[in-house]
């Protein structure tokens, strides 16, 4: 077949910057981190079947200030994914699709993804642990 | 005259060279996720504390190890199926496209495998 050059989809200069798109890249964003999240997962899984020693040094990793700006990003990214995620099957279902569902369902997943990490960290950070 | 069904001949063509099946999986496991992440976070939320001895006595509950060996593989899977189609976006050349999606491959089989084992080694006690 010749190469031809076929029309493409226009790209992302073209679109003025709303919140469909923000959350579509958000959900993108969010999703890479929780694969990165994924990896330190297995990781905490491996040191907990490792022994004591090897769970107490990552703890003390994710105890850690840079630790807990991980965790507690990893948190905002599944909860925003999870709320985006069922806001999009809700899509597949072919629900919602009004303009204003759109933007109340996201505004929705955004806050809520934000004020649940809020409420959690605040939560954790007064428990002292 | 060819003896090939007319779909025979049009399956795998167009540019994704493939039918739903990765676009279906995905939204199969994001429901199957939505349960097992919620145990997951909720029950290490619900746990007095985060110690060794704790945490491996709530790991080795049969019924924990089986839904934490289900949420590392389906998890794997789901963020498999996401970051391929991350690849496929924005590597462009075909030769590190094919190199990247075969490492990205390799490296979710290897986490997986690595999680999956320590879950069983938690649950089998050793």
């Amino acid at each position: 077949m010749p190469a031809r050059d076929r029309p493409t989809s226009p790209h992302l200069q073209i679109y003025r910057w709303q919140i469909g798109n923000s959350l579509s890249i958000l959900h993108r964003l969010t999703g890479i981190a929780l694969a990165f999240g994924l990896l330190a997962l297995c990781f905490w899984l491996m040191a907990l079947a490792g022994g004591e020693g090897p769970y107490a040094l990552v703890a003390r990793a994710f105890a850690s200030p840079l630790g807990r700006i991980g965790l507690s990003g990893w948190t905002f990214a599944f909860l925003f994914h999870l709320l985006n995620g069922v806001r999009h099957l809700f899509w597949d279902a072919g629900m919602g699709f009004e303009r204003t569902q759109r933007h109340t369902s996201g505004w929705f997943a955004a806050l809520g993804a934000l004020g649940l990490t809020l409420c959690i960290w605040v939560f954790i950070w007064r428990s002292g642990s | 005259m060819s003896l090939r069904s007319p779909m025979g001949r049009v399956l795998g063509l167009g540019s994704a060279k493939e039918g739903t099946a990765h676009w279906w999986g995905q939204r199969v496991s994001a429901v199957a996720l939505i349960p097992l992440t919620l145990w997951f976070a909720i029950s290490l939320f619900m746990l007095p504390a985060l110690d060794y001895g704790t945490v491996r006595a709530w790991l080795s509950v049969p019924l924990s190890s089986l839904f934490a060996v289900l949420l590392v593989a389906v998890l794997t899977y789901h963020s498999y199926l996401g970051t391929t189609v991350v690849i496929e976006d924005y590597v462009h050349s075909a030769g590190s496209k094919l190199l990247s999606l075969m490492l990205l491959r390799f490296l979710y089989v290897v986490v997986a495998g690595a999680g999956i084992l320590a879950i069983l080694r938690v649950a089998f006690g050793s």
